[in-house]
């Protein structure tokens, strides 16, 4: 066979990245094999934790008395803050999260002991056997008591640009509101857990349920009074994290690693369902006041934000989450005058932290309501207004924190969106249908999405990865992010195999483990393939770039003429299989391991100042939404919903979709059924699914279109200039919400004044506030 | 009594036999730690969210026929097991060949974290076995009690949509064993102090609980399951009414429905509907399939919730309990049933035998709503349910029974009296929803305020008389479907 043949056969490169391929676990997800946290073989001797929580919201501990604890039947030890050789504490930013709490409780559910004992059962039957004596303190239980009482966990933010208060002096039109915007619980179908085992010369193997397993080396180093070399995390996958497993993980896996290091066994903390809905941590609820001015056509000359959200009794992630609410609150408009007032409200609750949106959300949230209300009061559809404000390409682009749009795509996405969804005709026809409708009111929404992809704290945008090829030509790969259903590893390994030229077979993707890849940033931001992806295809083409060294001077042959293809390796003349060419190389002594390093590049950004470039780019997406209200009830339905999104060049199409699809369906469980609900004595009511209502399956809209954008390429480099796509589409949304608002609007209530989660309950409030205006 | 004290079940063709038992031990305890099956998941240990869902195959009450039902195995005791197939995420692959189910699960990129599929699986498989071509509503009805926090269920759907087309694996025959694991006698474990009974007939289980009046009765499991996993109780005698014939008849005669106290919601929720058409969406909201195969309607009954679905419905429509003690029978009307805060009627060793819903006989319209957060799986906070008949435009008949806004599911006896008589007209319906205040002063908690639960109440009642008016007025479930 020629040369020239053997190229036709050939074909191209093999392509790798781009391939809808299933999941890398999807074999062993559905057959019951794969392997979660508390399913990993147990060492014997293995010893179970459970927590004893507070029952009050804001006490002094007067006495902890656990002699009965102790003497329960199975149990072999407890564990209190006196027991901790290192630091007490498992706050990510700030020290203000104490693992145990010896002196006073913050909130109902703060840990005050763990129960070692030699089954699950015994361990939680026995916490219910402690004499606590509280000493009460007065709770503070909501944001706006808090905001009046000035009890903070960091100092309130200000972002100013222009001159909002001339601005809407001088505006033709003003508005005002309040609204109220829920939080949301994470509900990961797998609980937080850790398993802890105890190693040669007291080092310890961490194995954690964890989207940071670096901060979780780190903080059981410091809680266990160990340098971090002795401490190794593991996490090969998560049943689910969505935020939750970002810095609350720590606490778990601390506790479990105070007590394998006090009995010197091994010990593993499961939570139950309801102790980690109450311990843990969840989205914040925020409380928002704006003041806008705009003109006859809708645009917006000034805008005056204060938002006040409920961190809870710490800080945890509080800081950089409500710094994200103030970088969104523009979404995809222009604003040219704006303040933004954000306190951070402590609260005698648990402490919040991170969800998928990380305060983009809450932000979003905000500034379309105000859309919405300028629309309303207009008497235009909103969509003109949200065109009218929308950023330009070449003026009006430069966000309230001084960073320039430069791949605005928000117009090309709408137009497309609304002439295929049909959107203007459909809303016609909804007005005509409801003006015969007493009772069912249908309603239609398109919102927009631009969010900014990159962590906010520039330092954390990096990312390592190691690979190793084995003789047999098959490949291991190491990188830093971690698994939590979102297809991280997938894709990843989809680069390394383009990289490679291999089948993704032949990659054997490994757990993260900080002992492979030390240093690693959380699997946040969305930002997991972006970075690790990168990461592993430096590692990736170091290897290959040897072996094409390798191959050119062994057949004697040009750099040039050597050329990977799919499992195959041509030098000139000579085609041999990547095996063989490895195993070549091996003999040759030729390395085939390495590792690749990512930094994100021209982000920076001053925090003082709130401004910079903190996103390397954006993504954009929009949705419309249409659903049917009944106005005797409240209850309602989505009927069909219509999404685009970009997600750059995808790196796999079937991950995305998954990502698009169940961020809008969580998003819309954010803002319509799923309802914290605290009582007047700081204790959480919905702590379990039985009265915490995520969306089942007959929430999903019947008719369900979703497209992503096609040929729109990252305008910056990224991995195969493909986007970010886990946070951005659970803002999507935010469309389900206004459609339920504009289903029970009526030319004599335009401005229903309709709160977060719009649950039944709250719709009727809406219905029944509008009816005395 | 004779009995053994032997568990003995079909799992993967071979027969278990399991003994000194611990009687409360969990299906999915049993799974995860004693035979490391760890497929199936725990997630919430209360039944709402579906990952431990497993199937068990049983004999029908012929003795010919095989059900498959899915079933939570995180509130399930073992020893309910006995007589039956365990089937689990594990069973279904042939060696490296998936069955349908997992393959379009794959296909059609279903699982994301993978948590809550071993679950989406097994609630599939049932699915698939017992409904030959569902559509998208069977469908939804079918996985209403697994919950997936990742996909957003579009993919799990197509996958429930196209498992069909895949060949068919040749169908089990399941009857030989299940029939070597049927047992004469009543199974009775001790175990540590605590003990266990599964009685055969009636007569055992009345003397049984006339000897034990403080013993646990077990149907479902649906409530009973959670006191042992939430609320960590130890129950010292658990007696199971599964396996009693005379508790699980269902039967008509001329004038009502008898349904025994052990029927499960699956069973007795068609033959009620098919009386009550009306019915048909309360009872497809009332909790998820894993549950209703289990619970039944004597538990929800005789559990005595006020936010029980079942008993608005059955108050309105007359229903009374057949109630045993020993050998004596009682009669006794579901309106007097109820005394106070999950306080009954029942007096210690007695029990519900059955259920007895009259027959429809006139013209009356019988109608039930509920009201929640969401419309499947969820907990009821205001269930209301109607029986109405008009004459010549009035009112002659007229009652009105709420869930969700007292201590106890109740009658609205001064709504009723503003309605019986009047009208059938918008203003006997705005005055009687003055009188709904009157009858109810309910409270405020998770599911909604007082004052939420009371209009909500009204305007249920103003919507049922617009569905009297119109059978153009679809709900937002009924809507476009």
């Amino acid at each position: 066979m020629s040369n020239c043949q053997r190229c036709t056969l050939m074909a191209a490169e093999y392509d790798a990245v781009g391939a809808a391929l299933p999941h890398d676990s999807a074999h062993l997800h559905v057959t019951g094999r794969a392997s979660y946290t508390d399913d990993l073989p147990e060492p014997r001797d293995l010893l179970h934790l459970a927590v004893g929580m507070s029952t009050v919201p804001h006490a002094e501990l007067a006495a902890v008395d656990l002699s009965s604890v102790l003497a329960a039947p199975g149990v072999v030890d407890v564990c209190v803050a006196a027991d901790i050789p290192g630091t007490n504490n498992y706050g990510p930013i700030v020290a203000d999260d104490p693992i145990l709490t010896d002196d006073r409780v913050q909130y109902v559910g703060q840990p005050v002991f763990a129960v070692i004992a030699t089954s699950v059962d015994a361990a939680r039957k026995a916490t219910g056997l402690a004499n606590i004596d509280y000493r009460e303190l007065e709770a503070i239980l909501d944001p706006l008591t808090a905001v009046e009482k000035q009890s903070f966990v960091l100092p309130s933010e200000t972002l100013l640009r222009g001159d909002p208060d001339s601005a809407l002096e001088s505006a033709p039109h003003r508005a005002t509101r309040r609204v109220f915007l829920g939080g949301q619980d994470q509900f990961y179908l797998e609980g937080h857990i850790a398993m802890v085992v105890p190693q040669d010369d007291a080092c310890l193997l961490v194995y954690s349920s964890t989207q940071h397993p670096d901060e979780i080396q780190s903080l059981v180093a410091h809680a266990t009074g160990r340098p971090a070399s002795d401490v190794t995390v593991v996490c090969r996958r998560m049943g689910g994290a969505f935020g939750g497993k970002e810095s609350q993980a720590a606490l778990i896996a601390c506790l479990a690693a105070l007590a394998a290091d006090k009995t010197g066994r091994p010990c593993k903390l499961r939570l139950d369902r309801d102790d980690d809905m109450i311990m843990t941590g969840k989205r914040h609820d925020f409380v928002i006041d704006y003041e806008v001015g705009y003109d006859d056509s809708g645009l917006i000359l000034g805008i005056d934000f204060e938002f006040a959200s409920r961190c809870g009794m710490s800080a945890d992630l509080s800081g950089p989450v409500n710094d994200r609410a103030m970088f969104s609150c523009d979404n995809a408009y222009f604003l040219e005058n704006v303040r933004i007032l954000s306190h951070r409200c402590k609260t005698n609750t648990v402490s919040n932290t991170a969800f998928r949106g990380f305060g983009g959300p809450q932000g979003m949230f905000a500034i379309e309501y105000v859309i919405e209300d300028i629309a309303r009061r207009l008497g235009k559809d909103p969509l003109q207004v949200r065109r009218r404000n929308f950023y330009g390409k070449d003026v009006r682009n430069i966000t309230q924190y001084q960073q320039v749009v430069e791949d605005n795509i928000i117009d090309e996405v709408f137009d497309e969106l609304v002439a295929s969804s049909d959107y203007e005709q459909r809303r016609k026809e909804i007005r005509t249908f409801n003006a015969g409708s007493d009772v069912l009111k249908r309603g239609i929404a398109i919102t927009p999405v631009k969010f900014g992809i990159s962590f906010t704290n520039t330092l954390l945008n990096q990312a390592g990865a190691l690979v190793h090829v084995y003789k047999d030509g098959t490949v291991q790969l190491n990188h830093g992010g971690t698994e939590m259903g979102q297809g991280l590893y997938i894709k990843v390994a989809q680069v390394v195999a383009e990289e490679l030229q291999i089948d993704v077979e032949r990659i054997r993707i490994m757990a993260a483990d900080t002992s492979k890849v030390p240093n690693a940033s959380a699997t946040a931001a969305s930002s997991g393939a972006d970075m690790n992806g990168m990461a592993a295809k430096k590692a990736a083409t170091k290897i290959r770039t040897r072996l094409t060294r390798f191959a050119a001077r062994h057949f004697s042959v040009s750099e040039a003429d050597v050329a990977f293809h799919r499992n195959r390796v041509v030098c000139g003349e000579n085609e041999l299989s990547f095996t063989e060419l490895v195993q070549l190389a091996w003999a040759d002594r030729v390395p085939l391991s390495a590792t690749g390093f990512y930094k994100t590049p021209k982000i920076n950004y001053d925090r003082a100042s709130f401004s910079g470039r903190p996103f390397f780019y954006f993504a954009y997406g929009a949705a419309v939404t249409e659903v049917v209200v009944d106005r005797l009830t409240g209850e309602n339905r989505s009927l069909r919903v219509d999404i685009l999104h970009d997600c750059g060049d995808s790196l796999n199409p079937a991950i995305d979709l998954g990502q698009v699809e169940g961020g809008y369906v969580q998003g819309v469980g954010w803002l319509t059924s799923e309802e914290l609900w605290w009582n007047d004595r700081g204790e959480l009511g919905t702590h379990a699914p039985s009265t915490y209502k995520i969306p089942t399956c007959s929430d999903l809209a019947p008719d369900f279109r979703v497209q992503l954008m096609q040929s729109v390429p990252n305008a910056e480099d990224t991995i195969y200039r493909s986007k970010a796509v886990g946070e951005p589409p659970l803002m999507l949304a935010l469309s389900a919400f206004h459609a339920i608002r504009d289903a029970i609007a009526t030319a004599a209530s335009p401005l229903p004044d309709l709160q977060a989660p719009a649950t039944p309950e709250a719709i009727l409030n809406a219905i029944q506030a509008a009816g005395h205006e | 009594m004779a009995g053994s004290a032997t568990v003995r079940f079909v799992l993967d063709g071979d027969i278990v036999e399991l003994n000194d038992v611990d009687p409360t031990r969990t299906v999915l305890q049993f799974l995860r730690e004693d035979l490391r099956r760890k497929g199936s998941k725990e997630g919430c240990a209360e039944g709402d969210c579906g990952a431990c869902t497993v199937v068990v195959a049983e004999l029908d009450r012929s003795g010919d026929g095989v059900l498959l039902k899915a079933i939570n195995s995180c509130i399930q005791f073992l020893p309910t097991l006995d007589g039956k197939e365990l089937i689990t995420v594990e069973s279904l692959a042939d060696g490296e060949s998936l069955h349908p189910v997992q393959k379009a699960l794959i296909d059609n990129h279903g699982s994301q974290c993978g948590f809550c599929t071993p679950g989406f699986v097994m609630s599939m498989y049932a699915l698939y076995e017992t409904n030959a071509n569902p559509g998208r509503q069977d469908i939804d009805d079918a996985l209403s009690g697994n919950l997936c926090r990742c996909t957003g269920y579009r993919p799990i759907v197509a996958a429930a949509t196209e498992m069909y087309s895949a060949t068919a694996p040749i169908p089990k025959d399941r009857r030989q064993q299940l029939q070597q694991v049927q047992r004469g006698d009543s199974l009775q474990i001790e175990h540590r102090g605590r003990r266990f009974f599964a009685p055969a007939n009636v007569d055992e289980f009345a003397s049984l609980l006339q000897q034990n009046p403080e013993a646990t009765i077990l149907a479902g499991g649906t409530d009973v399951g959670l006191w042992v996993t939430k609320q960590h109780r130890e129950l010292q005698t658990v007696i199971y009414t599964g396996r009693i014939a005379e508790l699980n008849e269902l039967d008509v005669s001329d004038s009502y429905l008898s349904v025994g106290a052990a029927v499960t919601l699956t069973a007795a929720i068609p033959a009620i509907v098919r009386q009550y058409p009306r019915l048909d969406e309360l009872f497809r909201r009332f909790a998820s399939p894993p549950i209703r195969n289990a619970g039944t309607i004597g538990g929800n009954i005789a559990n005595g919730s006020p936010i029980g679905d079942s008993m608005a419905a059955l108050m309105v429509l007359d229903t009374s309990l057949v109630l045993r003690c020993g050998t004596l029978e009682r009669e006794l009307s579901l309106d007097s049933f109820y005394h106070g805060y999950m306080v009954s009627d029942l007096q210690p060793g007695e029990f519900i035998a059955r259920v007895k819903i009259p027959l429809p006989t006139d013209d009356a319209i019988v109608s039930s709503q509920k009201w929640s957060k969401r419309f499947d799986q969820d907990i009821s906070a205001v269930c209301t349910a109607y029986r109405l008949v008009v004459r010549d435009g009035s009112v002659s008949a007229f009652r009105m029974a709420c869930g969700g806004l007292a201590a106890t599911v109740s009658r609205a006896t001064k709504t009723e009296a503003a309605i019986n008589g009047q009208p059938w007209s918008d203003a006997t319906i705005e005055n009687a929803c003055l009188a709904l205040a009157e009858d109810f002063a309910p409270i405020t908690d998770m599911r909604a305020s007082a004052d939420s639960r009371l209009r909500v109440s009204q305007n249920l009642l103003r919507r049922f008389f617009a569905e009297t008016q119109s059978e153009q007025l679809p709900t937002v479930y009924t809507y476009g479907r």
